[in-house]
């Protein structure tokens, strides 16, 4: 079974002797997140309803970011997102807290950018989705074995930021879409499988494909590497 | 050959769950076993795991400006008198 990964850190601290003190705070942390957006929904439900934005302000970004995961267009991801928000808003009294609130938003979100795609791109929705055969772990990542690090300093550069944007954009919708609630939203396999509606083995095997698939773009080929040149750093060979 | 080997493609088929820390310590043992040895694969480890280490920074993916109170236009709509 997969957590969150804050939550698997808790459980690995649950495994050892002596518990690592770093890892009960990030737990006792999340406890108390937690608990404190379950007397927000409980407040706000009970009509203090402009706490709502305190509730929300955590997760705008994560809102629209998954709109976008699937529409990739940031008009149509912003009018989704303003949906969701609403749905969610008007719909809060039947947020139960057995998922997080946060699982339960973004699954209102696909489903509202879903929704959306469809409505407005019928002619093209039938194969983009779902495949139809289960080919997707099949995937041979180039043979790079000369991969250098890309340091974090380098994403100061719009020139990376750009490519790694362009490599996840490249994938297809169904890998897309969980890279970009587990990798780059950070949620947990479970919790992608719930936002998503698929098995978290299904989220497994389009994750492993999506992550070679990005890497690979960003690999430095065979006469390429990343390397500093006047202070900034540069894919040598032009993608 | 020992039954503890295990093949590039094997590893590669875990390499996402192995860096999610998703495969049995058994396997787990065996795959380590072959990427201390393997460029390859190691190669490929590491390239994935710089990968989601960069995608996960907040600052590759910038929000349209003026999104957080646009967000909730269709909520102030709706309920003109709460909000």
């Amino acid at each position: 079974m997969s957590e969150n990964r804050e939550s698997s850190e808790v459980l690995t601290a649950a495994n050892v002797s002596a518990p690592n003190p770093d890892i009960t705070i990030a737990g006792s942390e999340l406890a108390s997140k937690l608990e404190r957006e379950r007397k927000l929904i409980v407040r706000i439900c009970a009509g203090e309803k402009d706490l709502f934005y305190e509730l929300m302000r955590p997760y705008e970004r994560a809102v629209f970011l998954a709109a976008n995961s699937i529409l990739q267009n940031e008009h149509d991801a912003e009018e989704a997102a303003q949906e969701a928000v609403l749905k969610a808003f008007i719909h809060l009294d039947r947020f139960r807290g057995d998922a997080r609130f946060s699982t339960w938003l973004i699954q209102i979100v696909i489903n509202e950018a879903r929704m959306k795609r469809r409505k407005e791109r019928k002619h093209l929705y039938d194969s983009i989705d779902e495949p139809k055969t289960d080919d997707e772990s099949d995937y041979k990542p180039q043979d790079l074995a000369d991969w250098r690090e890309i340091p974090s300093e380098a994403l100061q550069q719009q020139e990376l930021r750009e490519a790694l944007r362009k490599a996840i954009a490249s994938l297809a919708p169904i890998y897309r879409q969980v890279f970009m609630l587990r990798d780059v939203q950070q949620m947990s396999i479970a919790e992608t499988s719930v936002a998503l509606g698929i098995t978290e083995a299904s989220v497994k095997t389009r994750l492993l494909r999506a992550r070679l698939q990005v890497r690979d773009s960003l690999a430095p080929g065979y006469d390429g590497r990343w390397a500093i040149g006047d202070g900034h750093w540069n894919k040598v060979r032009p993608w | 050959m020992n039954p503890n080997n295990i093949r590039c493609e094997d590893v590669l088929q875990e390499i996402s769950n192995y860096i999610d820390g998703e495969v049995p310590p058994e396997l787990r043992v065996r795959m380590e076993n072959h990427l201390a040895g393997c460029a390859h694969c190691h190669a490929i480890l590491d390239g994935t795991k710089n990968i989601i280490a960069l995608v996960a920074d907040g600052r590759l993916f910038e929000l349209p400006l003026g999104l957080a109170s646009r967000l909730y236009r269709k909520v102030r709509e709706t309920d003109n008198d709460s909000l």
